[in-house]
């Protein structure tokens, strides 16, 4: 330890400097186990699962990434993958399910319906995923191709590289429902919720 | 056009009303009162024998002045002949009509479906709930025309009402028929129900 550091490399860095170290490669040895064994939860509603398993099978195959057990059950899954549109019959169930799942857990919202509610600006589905659970990655799409989902799984493994075991960065945490029952405030669900402007000119009676 | 509706006219007189012909499908308008009578007839009179009742939905127009329509589609699976049959509703009064599940048992989840989405109610259906949307969805009847597109709601208050609901309710064992056949079930299957998370099981211990 002495020899180490009396080395030209660490004398006069900070006294941190060699847990600094210390802590990149717990980091980097963590991260990286992480990131190359990610066991994807589905959760298919609608087309996008098509193309979700058509990013599973042997064309595209996303067990190249690390992906090779996709987990049917949320409570040995590390990434939900919603693919699909969300109605609002469905909005507990995946809060369910998200609940369910171990932490440390992502979010991939799969397609232009799971991410803003897509052409289903009507009064079953839910305007976007991240009003209900946290989302890490939005592939867009509609349906997004296997390159797409490949992409934001990529993405993913680029966000859980960067992460650090010794940050407690908010999300980290679990996230329970306020005491309303909600994930964000009425006030930003709505806003996320407005149509972007394409649509035709509709009325709200609330 | 259909003879049967001629067949009609001789049997009800004129609770029958006009009869029109579209894309080769007979469509014959019946009054409310002796609607389930007229269906019954059908199926059981042997020369028509509407015996497949192949959907139940209900119309309603952007004229605020036509009256909503609710269809039956009729089938005569020996005949391979098709009727459809269509009530008129006023949609500012009472909107109900009999039911006909105790013509054809598959009524059942149909008119559930129209009760769910237009808000006509089936009397006489035996277990008249929502179907599609969850049983204490509160903003009204989607596919009526009143109806806005996004719902009545704010989109909040949607997502407030959708996560306070419970997502294993709709799918107690109290609502599958399997909790009526609860006796009848072999030891080992009642053991494993009984210990079972989900529901309650009746009769148990």
């Amino acid at each position: 330890m002495k020899r180490v550091l009396e080395t030209k490399e660490v004398a006069g860095q900070s006294p941190n400097y060699l847990l600094a170290k210390v802590q990149d490669l717990v980091d980097w040895a963590v991260n990286a186990s992480r990131a190359n064994s990610l066991w994807p939860m589905p959760f298919g509603t609608a087309c996008c699962a098509i193309e979700f398993m058509a990013t599973a099978a042997s064309r595209y195959d996303f067990a190249r990434f690390g992906m090779e057990r996709q987990a049917f059950s949320p409570r040995q899954a590390d990434v939900l993958i919603c693919a699909g549109r969300l109605p609002f019959k469905l909005a507990p169930v995946i809060r369910r399910i998200y609940d369910q799942m171990p932490q440390p857990k992502w979010v991939i919202s799969m397609g232009a319906c799971a991410s803003t509610g897509g052409i289903f600006d009507n009064y079953a589905m839910v305007q976007g995923i991240d009003t209900i659970v946290p989302v890490d990655v939005y592939v867009p799409g509609c349906p997004p191709r296997p390159e797409g989902l490949l992409y934001g799984v990529l993405l993913l493994h680029k966000k859980i590289r960067g992460e650090s075991l010794f940050d407690r960065v908010p999300r980290r945490d679990e996230q329970p429902l306020d005491e309303r029952g909600l994930r964000l405030s009425p006030e930003q669900i709505d806003e996320l919720s407005e149509p972007f402007g394409n649509s035709i000119h509709q009325f709200r009676s609330a | 056009m259909n003879p049967s509706v001629d067949a009609l006219r001789a049997t009800f007189g004129n609770t029958i009303g006009r009869a029109e012909e579209s894309c080769g499908d007979t469509i014959v308008y019946v009054a409310r009162g002796p609607l389930r009578e007229v269906l019954a007839w059908l199926r059981d009179t042997p020369e028509q024998g509407y015996d497949y009742l192949v959907d139940v939905t209900a119309v309603e127009y952007r004229d605020r002045e036509r009256p909503l329509e609710v269809v039956y589609f009729l089938r005569s699976l020996a005949r391979r002949v098709d009727l459809r049959v269509k009530v008129e509703l006023d949609p500012s009064g009472e909107l109900a009509v009999d039911s006909v599940v105790p013509l054809w048992r598959g009524a059942d989840w149909l008119e559930r479906e129209v009760y769910d989405m237009f808000g006509v109610t089936f009397r006489g259906h035996p277990d008249l709930r929502r179907i599609l949307m969850w049983e204490t969805y509160a903003e009204g009847y989607p596919l009526r025309k009143d109806f806005p597109l996004r719902g009545r709601f704010s989109r909040a208050e949607q997502v407030r009402q959708a996560l306070a609901a419970n997502p294993e309710a709709h799918y107690s064992l109290e609502e599958l028929p399997i909790a009526e056949a609860f006796d009848e079930l072999p030891p080992e299957m009642k053991e494993r129900l009984r210990k079972g998370e989900r529901g309650k099981v009746p009769y148990s211990e």
